[in-house]
């Protein structure tokens, strides 16, 4: 592999996030950047790992880059396919579900994710997907992982709509609401990685990238960021890695 | 119920189901979107109707282009791996070429809205929407108590669409459809609606049913029409049948991005065309043959013959 090749910002979010999904038995899988890390984590450290997919696929193995989350290649091959209705009541409200990736417009600093629109929700400057599965599945999933760039446009004091309820205003609430689930865990991004790991449940900086500091990170974040007692540095994705990741996962580098 | 008569052609299958005003549901996660309903409706000029889908997809921003929807129920609105669907939000935004109203959900709210309106409840529950903006700006998304005192859960209202069309592998004349692959909501939106129109990529024998009556999704009870329709789902997919041309996807974003343009690919490729074997020829043998799926047979299982 040619090692100079530079390492982009997506190689780095898809390291990290395929690293912290280690462990995870079942991971319900978003288009994109999440697709491959979660490919990339089957194929390395956790061959168990079963992917599962809104569309109504439990247990993919895609022989192609999937181009969506309903693409045909995630159906032939996999250990079950099934209803929306099933998956949605059976396999993510029945809490078999580990951890879900997510991302969206805009964050706040407990999580909470907008997918919806950028101004007011009856005359909005931008009008975005909306929900699709993410409302029930930040709810349910036990533990929510963020894959997002970090710009101060998509890191915001207050979301325009709350889609998706992360921490909501923080502490216990969700415990308060009865939500199943434990909520956002990890915010992955291409300069930084951050947990929610204190009572406030509030986004702490635990990780930064080579080359980034706290006040870089900082200056591209709309609020005052928590920052952990112990700053680590992301590790450096390996040559293995980035092996699969460029010669087998997206090959034509849709995603670079 | 008659069981004869029910294969009909698209012009008539849309002439008999569709009135202007209606509340249509054309579904298809990904996999098996009826554009060949979509073009067919577009075509006959239909005015009114309200359009619900889970994604409303390039079908839905087609039949917005054309004018033919007054409301669109949903639950995400995007072109799955692209981006933007461009009419739809012309529609919104600009109310171009009319204005257009929305009611949102959630995936799972609109799969417990068909889920209530195929099994006749006057509600579906469902863990989602608590802490959300969602019911703000959705005042049929609600919450109720549990009558066992297990605290507050949303819930959604049963939709009950006059009319469907699933698209599928194969039926028989009766309407007894098979399916296999993405199930989506095929099965679910069936049983909800008033009438039903099965749209197949083949007709087969009633034996061929029979034999394998576990892949029968939708029993020709509940089926008005059966519309034999080969490729009607392209440009997305049908199982082992072909697959999703995501070049087309892909091109629509340019395509769509304005009124002028978008009206333009209608008149090219809906208005000026008889029929969906019309759409086939234009489209080519070289597209076809490139979406070709090629085969990765299941094993056989045995039923028993038991007499």
């Amino acid at each position: 592999m040619d090692e100079s090749k530079k390492i982009t910002s997506s190689e780095w979010m898809i390291v990290a996030a395929s690293r912290a999904l280690q462990g995870s038995r079942t991971v319900f899988v978003g288009v994109g950047l999440p697709n491959i890390a979660c490919n990339l984590a089957r194929r390395t450290h956790s061959p168990e790992m079963e992917l599962v997919y809104e569309s109504g696929v439990f247990g993919a193995q895609p022989a192609r880059l999937p181009l969506s989350i309903g693409d045909p290649t995630l159906v032939s091959g996999a250990t079950s396919v099934v209803s929306m209705a099933d998956l949605f009541m059976l396999y993510l409200q029945r809490g078999l579900i580990d951890i879900a990736l997510l991302g969206g417009a805009q964050i706040d600093r407990f999580g909470n994710l907008n997918t919806t629109v950028i101004g007011d929700y009856h005359k909005p400057k931008i009008r975005l997907p909306g929900s699709g599965g993410a409302c029930e599945i930040a709810i349910n999933a036990r533990r929510i992982f963020m894959i997002m760039r970090l710009s101060k446009r998509a890191f915001v004091p207050k979301i325009d709509f709350m889609t998706s309820p992360g921490h909501l205003d923080g502490g216990d609430e969700r415990v308060r609401l009865g939500m199943p689930g434990y909520g956002p865990d990890k915010v992955i991004t291409d300069k930084a990685l951050f947990t929610f790991d204190n009572p406030e449940r509030e986004m702490t900086l635990a990780e930064l990238a080579p080359g980034e500091t706290i006040e870089s990170v900082q200056a591209v974040i709309g609020w005052p960021i928590r920052v952990a007692n112990q700053i680590r540095q992301m590790s450096l994705p390996s040559a293995a890695e980035l092996t699969v990741v460029r010669e087998h996962l997206d090959p034509q580098g849709l995603y670079r | 119920m008659s069981t004869t008569g029910k294969l009909v052609t698209m012009r008539q299958a849309v002439a008999d189901h569709v009135p202007d005003g209606c509340t249509i549901a054309i579904e298809g996660f990904t996999a098996f979107i009826c554009f060949a309903a979509a073009h067919e409706i577009i075509r006959q000029r239909k005015r009114d109707l309200v359009l619900c889908r889970l994604t409303p997809d390039l079908i839905y921003d087609q039949m917005i282009a054309a004018g033919v929807a007054a409301k669109l129920v949903f639950s995400y609105l995007g072109n799955p791996g692209v981006g933007s669907l461009h009419c739809i939000r012309r529609a919104v935004e600009h109310g171009v070429p009319r204005p257009l109203a929305i009611e949102e959900y959630s995936h799972f709210g609109m799969v417990g809205r068909y889920m209530a309106g195929a099994a006749n409840l006057p509600f579906f529950p469902l863990r989602s929407y608590l802490g959300s903006d969602m019911p703000a700006a959705n005042d049929q998304i609600r919450f109720v108590d549990s009558p066992y005192g297990d605290g507050s859960i949303a819930v959604v209202p049963p939709l009950k669409p006059d009319v469907a069309f699933v698209h599928a592998q194969r039926a028989d004349v009766h309407g007894n459809t098979h399916l296999w692959g993405l199930l989506g909501t095929q099965k679910e939106v069936a049983f909800a609606s008033k009438k039903v129109v099965v749209v197949v990529e083949e007709i087969v024998d009633e034996e061929v049913i029979r034999r394998d009556p576990n892949r029968t999704l939708i029993p020709g009870l509940i089926v008005d029409a059966v519309v034999c329709e080969p490729y009607g789902a392209h440009p997305s997919y049908v199982q082992g049948y072909y697959d999703r041309d995501n070049d087309f996807y892909l091109k629509w974003d340019e395509w769509s991005r304005d009124q002028a343009a978008t009206e333009a690919w209608l008149e090219e490729w809906v208005y000026a065309l008889p029929d969906r074997a019309a759409y086939l020829d234009k489209l080519g043998r070289e597209t076809l043959d490139r979406l070709e799926p090629g085969k990765l047979e299941a094993d056989p299982v045995n039923y028993g013959r038991y007499g």
